[in-house]
Formats: C-alpha cells, sequence, structure tokens
C-alpha cells in the first residue's frame, strides 16, 4: 500500500468537521446503483400491479391473433398498404394468440418470487451454517466444512440439475435446487467473516459478563457479519434469478400454463426464426432486470465494505506527473558533479484540497558526500526523496515547480525512456520496509539479475555470477545457494542487505536511501548502516541519507539537512549544526533526543506539526515556536546564510 | 518439491472423489419410486419386481448397494441406459468429448480476453477504454447466456449466415477441424462470456491492487520498462489470486454447457443430460454428472498446482 503509505503518514486530515455520510446517501451519490434501484423498483411495481392492471388474461389464448408483433415494430416496419397494423397487444402475441405484455408481467412476478424466495432460503441456511461452523470451531466446523467443500467439487448448474432430476421438473423444485447449491456460497463467505468477529475481544468480553454463546452469537457476532450476508444476498440475487430463468428454459423449472420468463424464452426459441419477439422479449426483461440488480448489488457493496470496492484509488503511474511551466533559462546547468535539487515543489491532489509535501526545497549532493535529511515523520522527507526519480505515486501525487539536476540531465524534463535509464543505473533508492520492497513471487537472484540486465546488455549467466558476487560484497553468509531463495525465506537484515545490493548493483552516481534501517532491529541496525557507508565509500556515490534519527546522521553525514512542514528550515556541516543549531526547531529537535542516563521527562515539542493543506502563513514552525514574535507570523521566511555553509529559514536565528 | 506436492494433492483428492461419488449414490438412491416398477411397467406381478429387485441388488442395504456400485463404476461398468439401450459409459465417454472441445474453448477465450481485458481495464484506469470494459463485463454478467446465444444465432447464422446456426460438424461434407472451428465459434463465444466477464472485473481489481504495493516501486525504481513492470512483475502476483476464480469459471462452463449446447444442437454431454432427465433415465444422468464432477475435480487441482508453482510462499505455509 505504498501510496497510502506514503501520503498517509505524513499528512493529517484537513482541519474540517468530518460528517459521515449515511449509508443511504453514499448509495444515492453512485450513480448507477440509483439507476438500477430505479429500473428493479419500476419493473417490481408492474409486476405486482399485474393482477390489476387492465391487460388480459395471460393464458387466453385467441389462434386467430398468434404471433403478432408488437405494435411499435408494426408501426415502424410495416407497410402501411398490404399490411396495415393491426393492434393485438403492445408486445404482440405469442404461438397460441396469448398477449405477451401480460404474459411478461406475471413471468417477471414469479421469476422475481422464485429468484428472491431461493436467495432467501440460499442465505438463511448457508449464513446459519456459516455463523456455527465459525462461531463454534473445532470439529463440528471441520465436518461443517468438508460438506462444503464437497457441494462445491461440483460444478454448481450441475448440481441444480441432479436435484432437479431427483425431485422432478417444476417451479417449486427447481426453487429448491437453486437455493441448495448456493447454500455453500453463503456458509463459506459467512463463515470467513464470523472467524474473524470471534477473535475480537468485545466477543470475549461478551461471553466474560455472562452471556451464553446462542446470546453472543445473536447480539454480538451477528450484528457483525450481517453485512456480509447482505452483500452476498445483494450480488447473488442476479445471479439466483438467472439460474431459475436456465432451469425453466430447459423446461425443467415452471410448467405450462405457468410461465416465468425463462420458459417463456424456452417455448420462444422454437419461433426463433418466425417470431424472434416470443423469444427475445422475455430474454430482454430477464438482462433489464438482472442488470439493475446487479448494479444495486455493486452498490451496496460498496457502502457496506469499501474495501471491495474496486479502484477507489486511483493507480500510480509510471512516474510522477508533473505540472509546471518548464523555464529552461531560470536555472542553468550547474557545474557541480552529483544531484542538485532546485527548488522543488510536490503536492498532493485530494479532493478538492491540496497538500503541499514538499514546498520549495533546493539542496546540492557531492559525488562521494553524504547528507543526512531529518525530521518528524510527515514532515515530506520521503516524497522529497522519491520526487527526485519520479517515483511520487501519481495520481495523487504532482511535482509543480522545480529541477532536478543529475549532473548534467534534469531527471523531470526528461522522456519516460531516459527516466528508466537513470532509475537504478544512476540514481538508486534503498526502501525503509525490507518485508515490502521485493517481489515475493521472484528468486533474490532473479530479481538482481534483472535490475542488472535493465541497464547493461550481458548474458543472463555473467548477470547471476554478478548477483552473487554482490550478495557476497553485502556479507550474505553463502551467497552461491541464497541467490536461489525467495525474499520470504530470508531475514529481515538479510532482505536489507539484498535491496541494498540491488541498489548498488549498477554502481549508481547517487543512493537514496529511505530510512534504511527503520524497520529493523538495533542490533542489525548498526550492521547496515557500517555495510551502507563502506559499499557509498567504495562506490564513490552520493548518499541522501533519510533518518529521523540523529544518531544515525552523526556518525555516517557529513552534512545534514533539517525538514520541517515540507520545506528545509536549517542546512549545515552536521557537526555545526548538532552543536549551534540555529532553527528553534532544529534546538527543539535535539533537545528531544534522550540521553543515557539524563534526568527529567523526555523533552518533546509542543502542539503538532501543521496540515499539510492549510499551513500557516510566516513561518511554518511559529505556531509551535517559543520565540516566534509577530513578524513571524507575517512575513515570508527564506533560506538565509549565517556561515558560508550554514543556513537557516528564520528571522531570529539563535 | 514440486512433485511432492502433486504427489500429496492426488492423493488428497481420492476421499474427494469418494465423497463426490457418495452424493450422486445418494441423490440417485433418493429418487422417489421403485426402478423395478419404472423398468417393467405399472403392471408387472410383485414377483417380477422382487426378482428384478433382487437382479439389480435394491434387496441389500445402502451401504453395501454403494459398494458393490463403486466396486463396478471403478470397473468401467456404469451399467446401461434404457433409453439408448447400449452402456452409459460409452455413451457418456463420446459425449464428453464434444462438451470437452466446446468447455475448453470457452474456457480459453474467457481466461485470455477476461485477463486481457482485466490488466488493459487497470492500467487504463478511469480512462473511456476502462469505462467501456467495465460496461460490457457488466452487461455480459447480466445477460442470460442461453439468449444471447439465440441473438447470436439470429445475427450470424440467419441474418448474415456467417457462421452454422447448430451442430458440431456440417451433416455433408464436413468433419475437418475447420468444419469444427466454424461450429465452434459461436457457442464457446455464448459460452464463455459471462466467465470473460468475471474474470476480467476480478483481473482488473487484483491488478490495481497490487500496482499500489512496494515491490512495484522497487521495480520502477529499478529502472524496468513499465512493460515489464505490469506483464511480469504484477501480473504474476495477480495471477495468484484470478487463478481459483479461473478455476471456478471452469466449473461454470462445464456446467454452463449444458444451457449453450440445448441452443446450439450441440452433441455434448449436457444436452444428454436434459434429455435423459426428461426421460427420468437415471443412469445415465448419474454417468454424466459423475464424468464431469470429477473433471472438474481434476481441474481445481491443475488449478492449485499452478498457484502453487507461481507461489513459493504457499507451498512453504503448507509444508508446517
Amino acid at each position: 500500500m505504498y501510496s497510502n503509505a506514503v501520503w498517509r503518514k505524513g499528512l493529517r486530515k484537513p482541519n474540517q468537521p468530518a460528517v459521515r455520510p449515511s449509508g443511504w446517501q453514499l448509495f444515492n451519490h453512485n450513480r448507477l446503483a440509483r439507476l438500477g434501484m430505479w429500473i428493479f423498483v419500476c419493473c417490481t411495481v408492474l409486476a405486482c400491479l399485474a393482477p390489476i392492471l387492465p391487460i388480459p388474461d395471460p393464458n387466453a389464448t385467441a389462434l386467430v391473433h398468434r404471433l403478432a408483433k408488437p405494435w411499435l415494430i408494426q408501426w415502424f416496419f410495416g407497410d402501411m398498404v398490404q399490411n396495415p397494423p393491426v393492434f393485438e397487444g403492445w408486445l404482440g402475441t405469442d404461438h397460441l394468440g396469448r398477449d405477451l405484455l401480460s404474459r411478461v408481467l406475471w413471468g417477471t412476478q414469479i421469476s422475481l418470487l422464485v429468484g428472491g424466495s431461493a436467495t432467501l432460503v440460499a442465505a438463511l441456511i448457508g449464513s446459519l451454517l456459516g455463523l456455527v461452523a465459525g462461531f463454534w470451531g473445532g470439529r463440528i466446523d471441520n465436518l461443517l466444512m468438508r460438506g462444503i467443500d464437497m457441494l462445491m467439487a461440483f460444478p454448481y448448474i450441475l448440481l441444480a440439475l441432479a436435484i432437479v432430476a431427483v425431485l422432478g421438473a417444476g417451479l417449486m423444485n427447481a426453487l429448491f435446487a437453486i437455493a441448495i447449491v448456493n447454500i455453500p456460497f453463503f456458509a463459506r463467505n459467512v463463515r470467513g467473516v464470523t472467524l474473524g468477529v470471534v477473535r475480537q475481544p468485545f466477543v470475549e468480553a461478551a461471553q466474560l459478563v455472562g452471556k451464553n454463546r446462542w446470546q453472543t452469537l445473536c447480539t454480538d457476532v451477528l450484528p457483525n457479519v450481517m453485512p456480509t450476508i447482505v452483500i452476498t444476498m445483494a450480488t447473488t440475487l442476479g445471479w439466483m434469478i438467472l439460474e431459475t430463468a436456465g432451469l425453466s428454459f430447459l423446461g425443467l423449472g415452471a410448467q405450462p400454463p405457468q410461465a416465468d420468463l425463462g420458459s417463456m424464452l424456452g417455448e420462444g426459441r422454437k419461433l426463433l426464426f418466425t417470431a424472434p419477439h416470443v423469444s427475445i422479449i422475455p430474454g430482454l426483461i430477464i438482462f433489464i432486470l438482472v442488470m439493475s440488480i446487479n448494479l444495486i448489488g455493486d452498490g451496496i457493496r460498496d457502502v457496506l465494505d469499501p474495501r471491495l470496492k474496486s479502484g477507489v484509488m486511483g493507480r500510480p503511474a509510471a512516474a510522477t506527473n508533473i505540472r509546471c511551466n518548464r523555464e529552461a533559462d531560470e536555472f542553468a546547468r550547474p557545474e557541480v558533479q552529483g544531484l542538485i535539487v532546485n527548488q522543488l515543489q510536490t503536492e498532493f491532489q485530494l479532493g478538492h484540497a491540496t497538500y503541499q509535501a514538499v514546498n520549495n526545497v533546493s539542496l546540492t549532493l557531492e559525488a562521494g558526500e553524504c547528507l543526512g535529511l531529518v525530521g518528524e515523520s510527515g514532515s515530506g522527507k520521503s516524497v522529497l526523496a522519491l520526487s527526485i526519480a519520479r517515483l511520487v505515486p501519481s495520481p495523487p501525487g504532482c511535482i509543480v515547480h522545480g529541477q532536478v539536476w543529475q549532473d548534467t540531465q534534469d531527471l523531470l524534463s526528461i522522456p519516460l525512456a531516459q527516466l528508466q535509464h537513470i532509475r537504478g543505473n544512476k540514481v538508486a533508492y534503498v526502501f525503509q520496509d525490507p518485508a515490502t520492497a521485493l517481489h515475493p513471487m521472484l528468486t533474490v537472484g532473479s530479481q538482481l539479475v534483472e535490475a542488472i540486465r535493465a541497464h547493461r546488455p550481458i548474458s543472463y549467466r555473467q548477470a547471476w555470477q554478478q548477483a552473487v558476487n554482490w550478495l557476497e560484497r553485502v556479507q550474505i553468509p553463502n551467497p552461491g545457494q541464497r541467490v536461489h531463495s525467495y525474499p520470504y525465506q530470508l531475514s529481515g537484515g538479510m532482505r536489507q542487505r539484498v535491496v541494498i545490493a540491488m541498489a548498488l548493483i549498477n554502481q549508481p552516481k547517487v543512493l537514496i536511501a529511505d530510512e534504511p534501517t527503520t524497520a529493523l532491529d538495533v542490533t542489525v541496525q548498526a550492521q547496515i548502516l557500517k555495510l551502507l557507508k563502506q559499499l557509498q565509500q567504495d562506490t564513490k556515490a552520493a548518499l541522501l541519507f533519510i533518518t529521523h534519527d540523529f544518531g544515525v546522521v552523526t556518525t555516517l553525514c557529513e552534512r545534514i539537512a533539517v525538514m520541517y512542514a515540507g520545506q528545509i528550515v536549517e542546512m549545515g556541516y552536521t557537526t555545526d549544526v548538532l552543536n549551534h543549531p540555529a532553527h528553534p526547531y532544529t534546538h527543539q529537535l535535539i533537545k528531544c533526543i534522550p540521553k543515557l542516563g539524563g534526568e527529567g521527562a523526555l523533552a518533546t515539542i509542543d502542539g503538532l506539526p501543521p496540515a499539510m493543506n492549510a499551513l500557516p502563513p510566516g513561518c511554518h514552525f511559529a505556531p509551535r515556536c517559543p520565540w516566534a514574535e509577530t513578524r513571524c507570523k507575517e512575513s515570508t521566511m527564506t533560506l538565509k546564510a549565517i556561515s558560508n555553509s550554514h543556513w537557516v529559514r528564520c528571522c531570529k536565528p539563535l | 518439491m514440486m512433485l511432492t506436492y502433486i504427489i500429496h494433492r492426488l492423493i488428497a483428492i481420492i476421499p474427494v472423489l469418494l465423497g463426490l461419488s457418495l452424493i450422486v449414490f445418494l441423490v440417485m438412491a433418493m429418487i422417489p419410486g421403485d426402478p423395478a416398477t419404472a423398468i417393467l411397467g405399472n403392471f408387472a406381478t410383485p414377483e417380477n419386481v422382487a426378482r428384478l429387485n433382487q437382479q439389480l441388488g435394491l434387496d441389500k442395504s445402502l451401504a453395501e448397494q454403494y459398494v458393490i456400485w463403486l466396486n463396478n463404476v471403478i470397473q468401467g461398468d456404469w451399467g446401461r441406459s434404457f433409453t439408448l439401450n447400449r452402456p452409459v459409459l460409452d455413451e457418456v465417454l463420446e459425449r464428453f468429448q464434444a462438451t470437452l472441445i466446446l468447455a475448453g474453448a470457452a474456457w480459453l477465450l474467457c481466461s485470455v480476453f477476461g485477463l486481457l481485458a482485466g490488466i488493459i481495464a487497470a492500467i487504463r484506469q478511469f480512462s473511456w477504454v476502462d469505462k467501456i470494459i467495465t460496461f460490457v463485463v457488466l452487461v455480459g454478467i447480466s445477460m442470460p447466456a442461453f439468449w444471447l446465444g439465440l441473438l447470436l444465432i439470429m445475427l450470424f447464422a440467419v441474418q448474415w449466415q456467417w457462421f452454422p446456426a447448430s451442430g458440431m460438424y456440417a451433416i455433408y461434407g464436413g468433419g475437418d477441424i475447420g468444419d469444427l472451428l466454424k461450429h465452434l465459434l459461436l457457442p464457446a463465444l455464448t459460452l464463455s462470456i459471462v466467465a470473460m466477464g468475471v474474470v476480467a472485473r476480478l483481473t482488473r481489481s487484483a491488478m490495481l491492487e497490487v500496482l499500489r504495493l512496494d515491490y512495484i516501486r522497487t521495480a520502477r525504481a529499478k529502472g524496468l520498462t513499465e512493460r515489464r513492470v505490469i506483464f511480469l512483475h504484477a501480473f504474476k502476483s495477480s495471477l495468484v489470486n484470478v487463478i481459483p476464480v479461473m478455476a471456478i469459471q471452469a466449473g461454470f462452463v462445464l456446467g454452463g454447457a449444458v444451457y449453450i449446447e440445448t441452443v446450439f444442437q450441440w452433441p455434448g454431454i449436457g444436452r444428454m443430460l436434459v434429455n435423459a432427465i426428461a426421460t427420468r433415465d437415471i443412469l445415465l444422468v448419474q454417468g454424466g454428472v459423475l464424468m464431469v464432477a470429477c473433471t472438474y475435480v481434476l481441474f481445481n487441482l491443475g488449478a492449485d498446482v499452478a498457484q502453487h508453482a507461481l507461489d513459493p510462499r504457499l507451498s512453504s505455509r503448507n509444508r508446517i
């Protein structure tokens, strides 16, 4: 969930009261679901009104008027002279001269009744089985589920056929058959959810309070399982109607003279060539009915279980969108070898709110140098790091201003193909969590080989050998064997070594490490840091090291940049910044470092970082700054040099 | 390691097949009425009925009957169809070939196009292509397949006469593979539409889910081309979630063949079943159901094996 992680972590909810819309409002907001609702209501009302509508008896035959075409079709396509249109009912008549409109309405009624009843029966029995199996567990669960598995071993239409074969053709038997074959489906879904609910603490609490099992089941478990039951019902009702229609179509459901939509279609099939309308119309009604039910079902699912909603969020594109007018002259090509970030601005657009995650950041990183980027969670460090190779998930991310120079190329203005040539080759990343950074279904070796061969035209065998060599370089024991391992077979520290090997395997000019040790335990952290430092010195790469840990920065980095609310607030040599912090934020942050054997409570910074869509004017830190004056809250702060290697964004540096 | 897994699974399906046969046996044994009377007619003497019952083994207990029946089934004696007057197994095997061709073609269509549509919809999320695919999928899964078959016959067989309306081979001069394909296209397409929609829907959401994961970002950070990121990294992970659904769809096309074979007059097992139910030829129904269900079980086995071959984590979890 990386796009989630990246922006959720840093960007707080906007400062507005959140009113949770009711389920009905949400449902009603979904245009398609609303449309489905209307169609379904219309069909149902018409079908229910069939007995009192002024239409002929559905079973009254009139052979004289047989196979009359629908009125509108006659009217449009009939030639007026030889075959003047004759009104024989709005939808015409069938082979016995029965009025089709009337039959369709009555048939819809039957189809809805049978489909609905089958759904209810299946839901009732299936949910009960699922609840019991999930709640009682143990042998009951085992027994029930084995039986269910057995039923599911049949293709379900076939099972329905077998049941009808036993019970004999007929509408009620078709209803039972359809209900029975759908029971396993409900039972499985409900059991799965019940298992999850039963493990929740509140169920244990209910039992401790002294409720017996049935009470707990009804008052605590059932309400939490209910949404699943409703979703399953809503999404299967359409199927049930289709399946009943299918059985009737085969002549195994409704028996004449009773007719549901399926059996009408089955009868009409014999007249397909002479009077297609007799079979087309009932089919069309089934189609419309089922489609409206499916639309409603999807709507209900989205409301009750938003996790299942497919594609709520955009998928991240290959590279972050860039939306700014590129002014080439604005910044001359730099003479420095390394990485230069100039006035970079990255935003996230969520709904109508714009979150400024990175706000006008400039920094320089020379070859072989190590720069530490420090800040609280959510200060924009990760977004800044990802912006460099345009890896910010987009949508919602968007780079709106700035340049990123790697040697002589501006990474933000080159086409994707060129950017892909730079990624992993000139600019490489080590990510925070090695557990999720590697593809779980590819071997370590193939992922390393892939990284090499994306940039260098060497044979698979050669690349494989290099992969083994690199695993050895990152001190993985037994690399010849480990190269065949899948990530899940390695420990967290090992995985991070693999990730580091993967980043350095093409000897990049710039290495960006985004909190590479945060997810590891302390002893492993030290090893990884040592390794990273050593390899960086060996390969002469420039290292941008992101962390919230001052301790790590002092051992690793010559220079340090402190970020707050998307801006760099202080930058300079590590010793200078740590010993003489000039920005109040840095000062407070350093005070927060717990000291071994120190006395008194742990120092904290009062207040919270500002919401990134509502940054305070002036200095963003002013609301939390004990030294703030009125001018701090009014004038915009710029990064000013206080010595030739120390910059600070404050109008009265300490 | 894969081999041991396959062997384990093969052993594990034996109880499933036994349970399956038990269900089929019990369902058929539940049929009301006396088979002997059904065969001999209503005017048979009680002595004759008793004698036939003894001959058929119906005077024994249900458990004994099951053992005898199972033994016969394993030895290839599936009984004799009284309507067709030939051994059930012969008829079932012959019909099953036709169904396998139809269902297999439909399953291939639904897999290939379902996966493709799902991937395209996912990588072009919110574009008009995505909207069109989503709409077509909705229409596809809401349509009664047999009705779609009728519409296709009316358009392509009657109106334009591009394809034959029914049967498996032309009556005169047919019989080659081209002729078969020509007859196959419409029914296979009809049968696959619903399954295709289900596969496409699931593939789309699985792809969208995976494309947000960290390791996709890693793949991009490595400088891989977008094609490789999507078709290797993302698709491989999504496929693990899609495979079980594809297996379910195999069951769906095998069962759905009943309708489509009826509509297109395809000489498969589905149409045989419908006729057998109408004439109450119970042994034939039994044989047909057993055959299709066993195939489905084997298919599910194949899906499990494929899933494990793709995702090494699953096998490690199973070994405990």
